[in-house]
């Protein structure tokens, strides 16, 4: 009998069900709340285009960070925590680099690669932003995509790579030690201390019901790198070689060894293409936000996880679907909540989605 | 077999003292002995008096029975049940919030003047933060069992940066619900309750200390260390819980889920069940632990003082000394606190001292364009003051090292074996009559 009871009778609904129908009922009921705000002109709908567009652009960096944590989730079977301090470093040396250019001349080069640690350089002196120095906001792009590669490459060399058939766990708790000596190299070397970046930038204001909804250069230019790399990982992916080589070791690694892929190389690539792709969030994130410090890839790091989560481990398109509801949800939910709250209603919509579809909303186990 | 199984140290003695060594309290007394004799040597170094000495003691015992606490719940959490939770510090944060905000004083009769509370008596407000975190512990672990083990991971850190973001957030800085006002303190943080063991010798124990000044010493070292010995009695008490628990029918259930769940979902154990009541225990455990720990050691709690790092420090001291050994653990967290977490900060005093540094440098480019002009001391000099960074460097390192030597580490892969019966020998031996009568064919 004591074995019988385990099994729920017949009558009694899928929990699974009863769950994802509660999550959309509350879904349904916030975006009722919304209309019969936006009626009942409690809600301007110029606030709620400007939560929109900035959680769209919030959510694009989020969903390109995602990209290389889903790619190695998946390929190597461990949740990477070291992938936010992968974006923070890179930040810190694009940032680097783009100072470095802007100011070279006028200041200490090596004052002006730290950032101007200990007050030694000011942004309002260098002058850097998207509209006046875009030669070296383009430099440091580049290399922090390059730094994220570099990083992600040297670790799995030394760490990851001897540790392949260790378990899961294993890894996991490998990761968090290499997350934390990155993060604390970064104060070792820059201070726990935040550094503003750019001056002001040119922007647009685009009039709407209510007020206007401001779209800045920064963030066009978000959109922009975020598009045109989204579209090279597809190609990358679909048209080539390598592409078609990681798509079959994430649908089965040993078949794929079979047949003769070289897995450690295709390996390799992964985690040039993440880091690369991390490093460009890592940029994005800090010209967006205008400031860059330590924390930056590792509070951003549990919403990608989000996102990725969301978005089903291993599915790119997932990835970037899921980074793009997480940003999302985090504006749009200061209609209700207030904004310091932003962070754990993320959370809280990733635990939920945990618990209702553990294989993500597009749950795909393809790439 | 025996061999094999033996720990490093173990491993190296001679074998009288590798006899005595066996023991887990020799174990545990053994590497105290060390790290205590280290500190006293430094603080002779120093020319320290007595009373630095008892002062440098106390600091580095109480780090060691409050990371020893929690390093012991982190075992029954991941050694025992197989939970991986990376959320500790938020379950420490509720404990500590829910006594301090039940223990203020209600509004109006407010002494202080910092944030009112509801005016619970101290012991009442210390269970209610325990129970509180017991229930965090249920509602946390309820949903999240029936995920994979990286997927509990990520819900239980999220869960603690929810937690920890909830108390920082302005909102909750002072409200007033039903009448009551009351608060977090928000980003700034909430003074704690008075410790009662201080309160005690400041005043019916005031004999006390007067007679220790008597002789010649600051008298504060009694509450100093007669609050250790407090928490030392918190530690034992936990450690004799968990190694009950762990000999009980309950225990032997936990680490049969541990090796497999489904094998022992066969043998009609209702393994979310026990999963759950080995959570809560822990979580319970946490918010005392939030309590005796961070509610007492400044008499302010801060949302910034229940950062990821202090879940990091406290699973490194439970992978130094091995998941699923108790007295690993507590042999981890005495070397995770006094070589790792505190011995960086020693060696530069001992640096400090003896090696005459000159120049300054206040930040990295600085130190480094002196070393470009042949002037090796302000790197030193910059290097030493990151120390608290640095030591969190070290602490990744030692962690990566770890598992890629000695995954299992010192003490891990001691066996506790589950069933009453020896079953592994009869296998082993019998493995070997297979491999003999094998041989023997082979050699026709």
């Amino acid at each position: 009998m004591a074995l019988l009871r385990d099994k729920a009778p017949d009558w009694a609904p899928d929990r699974t069900r009863v769950r994802t129908a509660l999550f959309v009922a509350v879904l349904a009921l916030l975006l009722f709340d919304v209309l019969r705000r936006l009626l009942g002109e409690s809600l301007a709908p110029s606030l709620l285009t400007g939560y929109l567009w900035d959680g769209l652009v919030f959510g694009l960096v989020i969903g390109l960070a995602g990209v290389g944590l889903s790619l190695t989730y998946d390929l190597l079977g461990f949740a990477n925590f070291a992938h936010g301090d992968y974006i923070s470093v890179s930040a810190f040396v694009g940032w680097g680099s783009t100072y470095l250019i802007a100011g070279l001349g006028s200041f200490d080069p090596l004052n002006l690669f730290f950032l101007g640690v200990g007050d030694t350089v000011f942004p309002r002196d260098v002058g850097v932003s998207v509209t006046n120095t875009p030669g070296a906001i383009l430099v440091g792009l580049v290399v922090a995509a390059v730094g994220g590669a570099a990083v992600a490459l040297l670790f799995d060399r030394f760490v990851y790579r001897s540790m392949r058939k260790s378990g899961a766990i294993a890894l996991l708790i490998a990761s968090v030690g290499v997350a934390f000596t990155l993060r604390f190299m970064l104060v070792f070397l820059f201070t726990q201390d935040s550094f503003g970046l750019t001056v002001g930038a040119w922007a647009y204001e685009l009039p709407f019901p209510g007020g206007t909804v401001n779209i800045s250069a920064p963030e066009l230019l978000l959109v922009t790198v975020a598009g045109v790399s989204m579209v090279c990982v597809h190609l990358l992916l679909t048209r080539t070689k390598l592409g078609k080589a990681m798509r079959a070791m994430s649908a089965n690694r040993d078949l794929a060894r079979v047949t003769g892929i070289p897995s450690e190389r295709v390996v390799t690539a992964t985690w040039l293409v993440g880091g690369a792709l991390a490093g460009l969030a890592g940029f994005m994130i800090a010209l967006f936000q205008g400031t860059v410090n330590y924390q930056l890839g590792w509070t951003l790091l549990l919403l990608v996880f989000a996102g990725v989560i969301m978005g089903g481990i291993g599915s790119v398109y997932g990835a970037i679907a899921g980074g793009v509801l997480i940003g999302l949800v985090t504006r749009v939910s200061q209609v209700w909540i207030p904004a310091s709250f932003a962070e754990a209603v993320g959370f809280a919509v990733m635990i939920a989605v945990l618990l209702t579809r553990p294989s993500g909303i597009f749950g795909g186990d393809s790439l | 077999m025996s061999e094999r199984t033996a720990d490093p140290i173990g491993r190296r003695l001679p074998d009288p003292l590798a006899a005595y060594w066996a023991r887990d309290i020799v174990k545990i007394f053994g590497t105290l002995g060390v790290v205590y004799a280290l500190y006293l040597f430094v603080g002779f170094l120093l020319g320290y008096d007595l009373f630095g000495q008892l002062n440098s003691l106390r600091r580095l015992t109480f780090l060691i029975v409050v990371y020893g606490i929690a390093a012991l719940v982190v075992n029954l959490h991941w050694g025992y049940a197989g939970l991986f939770n990376i959320g500790v510090v938020g379950f420490m944060a509720i404990g500590v919030y829910t006594a301090t905000i039940l223990s203020r004083p209600v509004a109006g009769q407010n002494p202080t003047g910092s944030l009112p509370g509801f005016g619970w008596p101290l012991a009442l407000a210390v269970v209610a933060g325990v129970l509180a975190a017991a229930a965090a512990g249920y509602v946390a672990a309820l949903p999240s069992l029936r995920l994979r083990d990286d997927y509990f991971a990520i819900v239980t850190l999220a869960f603690a940066e929810i937690v920890r973001i909830t108390f920082k957030s302005s909102e909750l800085q002072e409200l007033t619900l039903f009448g009551w006002t009351f608060g977090t303190g928000g980003g700034r943080g909430i003074r704690t309750f008075s410790n009662p063991v201080r309160d005690f010798f400041a005043t019916t124990g005031q004999p006390v200390v007067a007679a220790v000044e008597g002789l010649g010493l600051d008298g504060q070292v009694v509450p100093d260390w007669s609050y250790v010995l407090v928490l030392l009695a918190v530690l034992v008490g936990t450690y004799w819980l968990i190694a009950r628990l762990s000999a009980s029918p309950f225990g032997r259930v936990l680490k049969g889920i541990r090796d497999d769940e489904e094998a022992t979902q066969s043998l009609a154990k209702r393994t979310a069940s026990f999963k759950i009541r080995a959570f809560v225990i822990g979580c319970a455990i946490l918010g005392l632990l939030g309590i005796v720990w961070q509610g007492t050691s400044s008499g302010y709690i801060t949302p910034g003082r229940f950062l990821p790092e202090l879940t990091f420090f406290i699973w490194i001291a439970v992978i130094i000394g091995g998941a699923g050994s108790n007295t690993g653990t507590v042999v981890g967290s005495i070397l995770f606190v006094g070589l790792v977490l505190e011995g960086p900060a020693q060696v530069r005093r001992v640096v400090d001292e003896f090696v005459g540094l000159s120049g300054s440098a206040p930040t990295f480019p600085d130190a480094l364009s002196a070393l470009g002009g042949g002037n090796i001391d302000p790197v030193l000099l910059y290097v030493f003051d990151q120390t608290s960074a640095l030591r969190v460097v070290l602490t990744g390192l030692v962690l990566i090292w770890l598992l890629k030597r000695r995954p299992q580490g010192l003490f891990g892969d001691r066996r506790e074996v589950a069933s009453s019966i020896d079953l592994e020998g009869r296998v082993a031996s019998r493995r070997r009559d297979r491999t003999e009568t094998a041989q023997g064919g082979d050699a026709d």
